[in-house]
């Protein structure tokens, strides 16, 4: 498909108190800017469960922003700034499911930026239509990307990663009650980790819902080497996750257990 | 579900007079609506705001017995309250009615596109209409609200907003952090524009406020804690070494504003002849000028700053004071000259464009100089000053001397303000001032209910202002005291008490305090203190908690009806 034939599909979250104010102002300031964005007013960016955006990429959209009030004037204090922890850990998912991180951005506009609404509902358009279609969208999606989404949006869905990302700002910015802080860089490498494994123990999980695997066929369908696979199953059987269905031979067949 | 219970939702696209229907296809909008899965009804109106296209929505809640009703118009920031209450008169929940923005977000920015804006406005009525499906009635929790109020600061602002209040018989405590009341006018000289001492003024302020028996004033004393929400907040003080705990219904910022302090500009601090305009005033207070033959007053020292993370604003009042001042230099001494160095001159108030001219007829020199060119000031080896300035309107160089240099500084907030500020749990916005909720429609009020701010804590502003500001923050703070209850936010969280297991991450980020772990452990929120922004909800670990009219369900509904969903 051509660039200039592409007219992809954007979902834009806005919270209520400045990014639709300023979508609201490029309107009363006659701004033209692209039709592809379809706004959802929300009250703060910060109400933005990651699990939102990965729904809206499994259904089809092209691209997702989030708008939210500049650093500082937040009417909710900071809930723009828990936002910004959010969407961090969301990017590292979305680059591991093959939808890549450009397709999301968290940007801010104030109530009085009607100028930089439009300005910025253009660029994303653009960085969208120049990305191209979604591998989800569309009439025949990727199967597997669309997997990928669905492992990224249950490891978003569960407790490891939404701690971490819950308490980031108080780890890293506040001292706990021994008088330390954890350093950002230590904190976004235990980030880093806990996103890769998490995404690679869900999609475990969901490769074997429906029938036993082994290791070996799990690594192929994971591009990943056996061993890694099987030190995730370990994990994964303390956390049960999965368990041990049957040995044909001498080979172990896994199967995912009901989480929660 | 039962039939009753189904949704049956009713559609208005307005036209907006021109500004709908001219570009979109209004007639194709509400065709498109009507196929939509529990849609009812629909209809086009010229006007929907109007009395008439209002009255038709609520024949339509009658006649097609409607339980939901989308308008798809303009923003909801300014006419959901309208369509909210014509819902309300008949009969229908207000949160059971959702709006679709198709003008200042379609019809308005793709005018040169109207196939394109048909089908944007067609796809937002889908998602409006796909959550309102989903609305659930809520209810607004009401509140008993005590007649008393804090009124933080006893400067002139506090002060008038600490009468108007006990005025209107409501009990008022004011909390004042030095030892005496009066604030920044303690300081001043004579007062703008009809020369008044300002201790006349003071005087009888502080004596109307010491003898007024609703008022009890604390000197001395500053907020260590803030507790509780509007209607029912509990202030902890420290009263001359001693904690004390008032109660109020409401409460008001009154801390006004510090000067502020050059050093290291202009040799403020290096010689003892270059002084700030509020230490000017003292000395003329104090009659310790001495008798100056040459006074240089330099303008805009530290403010309009240009630069990242400067203080960028124009602090308003220094061009008036320094036009004041200088014709009370004038007056002491009439033989002296006195020069304004000034980048541009503001006396915007009422009064004080007469001033300036005023100045000009008294031969005070006026000098314009560039912000990337600003004067310089010496010390002469003989220790008077001299002060050096390019005037842009002549083109050239003069040397002034001047045996005091007065410089222009604008009001900044108080270093302590920023504790105020997380205690209070209010903004402070981009310059350092509290930020009010709206700087129109709610220019008093903070965002956090209960809570107002008048006078210098919120910008720089002349006497006659924050005084005026106060009584508007004393009027607003009224209200609720007065009616003795209010209804609060609906929208607010909850939590699935089976899902909590207790792990305290929404008890940390919840910006208002609202939520606290009960005796098992279970996240419990409180609806009152409750804003609503979902923070807790978009990051509890194992998703219990959820939000009323924002629920996961009703964004994402909306979302990806966008993308064909449903």
């Amino acid at each position: 498909m051509k660039v200039s034939e592409f007219e992809p599909k954007i979902i834009g979250f806005l919270c209520n108190w400045c990014s639709y104010a300023g979508a609201d102002l490029a309107g009363v300031s006659r701004l033209q800017y692209p039709s592809n964005i379809r706004v959802v007013r929300v009250m703060c960016s910060g109400r933005i469960d990651p699990v939102i955006p990965l729904e809206v990429f499994v259904k089809g959209a092209d691209g997702v922003i989030i708008l939210g009030c500049h650093p500082g004037d937040c009417h909710y204090s900071e809930g723009n700034l828990y936002e910004e922890r959010k969407i961090k850990m969301l990017k590292k998912l979305l680059a591991l499911t093959g939808v890549g991180s450009d397709r999301l951005e968290l940007e801010w506009v104030s109530a009085s930026e009607g100028q930089r609404f439009a300005q910025m509902v253009t660029e994303f358009t653009d960085q969208i239509k120049k990305l191209g279609p979604s591998p989800v969208s569309g009439k025949n999606p990727d199967l597997k990307v669309l997997e990928n989404l669905q492992a990224a949006k249950n490891a978003a869905s569960d407790f490891r990663l939404r701690v971490l990302v819950g308490r980031e700002r108080e780890l890293t910015e506040k001292n706990n009650v021994y008088e330390e802080k954890i350093p950002q860089e230590e904190f976004d490498a235990v980030l880093d980790s806990a996103v890769e494994a998490e995404f690679i123990r869900h999609k475990i999980h969901l490769l074997t819902r429906d029938r036993p695997l082994p290791v070996k066929a799990l690594a192929e369908a994971t591009e990943l080497k056996p061993a890694e696979v099987l030190k995730q199953i370990v994990a994964m059987r303390r956390r049960n996750m999965i368990t041990m269905d049957h040995v044909e031979g001498t080979t172990p067949f896994f199967k995912a257990l009901e989480v929660g | 579900m039962n039939e009753k219970d189904k949704p049956r939702i009713g559609v208005f696209v307005c036209h907006c007079g021109v500004n709908i229907g001219s570009i979109v296809n209004v007639p194709e909008v509400v065709e498109c609506a009507k196929t939509l899965p529990n849609v009812s009804y629909a209809e086009e109106n010229l006007y929907t705001c109007s009395s008439e296209g209002l009255s038709k929505i609520k024949e339509a809640i009658k006649k097609h017995q409607l339980n939901r009703i989308v308008v798809a118009s303009c923003t909801p920031r300014t006419h959901e309250p309208l369509f909210r209450s014509a819902c309300e008169e008949a009969g229908l929940n207000k949160y059971l009615f959702h709006m679709a923005n198709i003008r200042e977000q379609c019809s308005w920015v793709h005018a040169k596109e109207p196939r394109k804006a048909t089908e944007k406005a067609k796809e937002t009525v889908r998602m409006a209409v796909a959550k309102a499906a989903l609305l659930e009635p809520q209810a607004e929790p009401e509140i008993d609200v005590q007649g008393s109020a804090v009124v933080i600061g006893g400067g002139v602002s506090g002060m008038t907003a600490a009468l108007s209040l006990a005025n209107q018989q409501f009990k008022v405590y004011l909390i004042e952090k030095e030892k005496e009341l009066g604030g920044k006018l303690k300081e001043l000289y004579k007062l703008y524009p009809n020369d008044k001492p300002s201790s006349e003024i003071l005087d009888e302020y502080v004596q109307s406020v010491c003898s007024n028996p609703n008022i009890k004033v604390y000197t001395s004393s500053t907020v260590k804690q803030i507790e509780g929400f509007i209607g029912n907040f509990e202030a902890s003080i420290n009263h001359e070494g001693r904690e004390q705990k008032l109660n109020a219904g409401t409460i008001i910022v009154a801390t006004g504003a510090d000067v502020f302090k050059p050093r290291g500009m202009y040799c403020y601090g290096e010689n003892k002849n270059v002084i700030t305009q509020l230490e000017l005033e003292r000395l003329m207070k104090e009659n310790k000028l001495g008798e100056p033959k040459s006074v240089v007053m330099i303008q805009c020292v530290g403010a309009r700053e240009e630069r990242e993370g400067g203080r960028n604003y124009c602090s308003r009042i220094c061009c008036a004071v320094a036009v004041k001042n200088a014709l009370q230099i004038k007056e002491l001494f009439p033989g002296a000259e006195v020069s304004i160095l000034y980048r541009d001159m503001q006396t915007y108030g009422k009064e004080f464009e007469e001033q300036y001219q005023k100045a000009r007829g008294n031969f005070v020199q006026f000098i314009r100089y560039d912000f990337e060119n600003p004067p310089e000031v010496c010390t002469r080896p003989d220790g008077g000053l001299s002060v050096k300035v390019h005037d842009i309107l002549v083109n050239a160089t003069l040397e002034l001397d001047a045996d005091l240099v007065v410089l222009s500084t604008p009001l900044v907030q108080w270093e302590d303000a920023k504790e105020l500020s997380k205690l209070l749990k209010v903004p402070l916005g981009a310059e350092g001032f509290f930020l009010e909720a709206h700087v129109k429609l709610r220019p008093v009020d903070f965002a956090t209910d209960g809570i107002f701010v008048c006078g210098a804590a919120h910008s720089p502003k002349t006497i006659a202002e924050s005084i005026a500001q106060a009584y508007a923050a004393a009027s607003r703070a009224g209200i609720p005291m007065a009616l003795g209850r209010v209804r609060t936010e609906a929208i607010t969280a909850f939590v699935d008490e089976d899902l909590c297991t207790s792990c305290g991450t929404c008890v940390k980020l919840c910006p208002y305090n609202a939520i606290r772990k009960d005796d098992e452990g279970i996240a419990r929120v409180n609806d009152v203190l409750c804003k609503g922004c979902g923070v807790c909800a978009a990051s509890c670990p194992e998703k219990a908690i959820n939000m009323r009219h924002f629920s996961d369900a009703q964004v994402l509904a909306e979302a990806t009806a966008a993308l064909g969903g449903s």
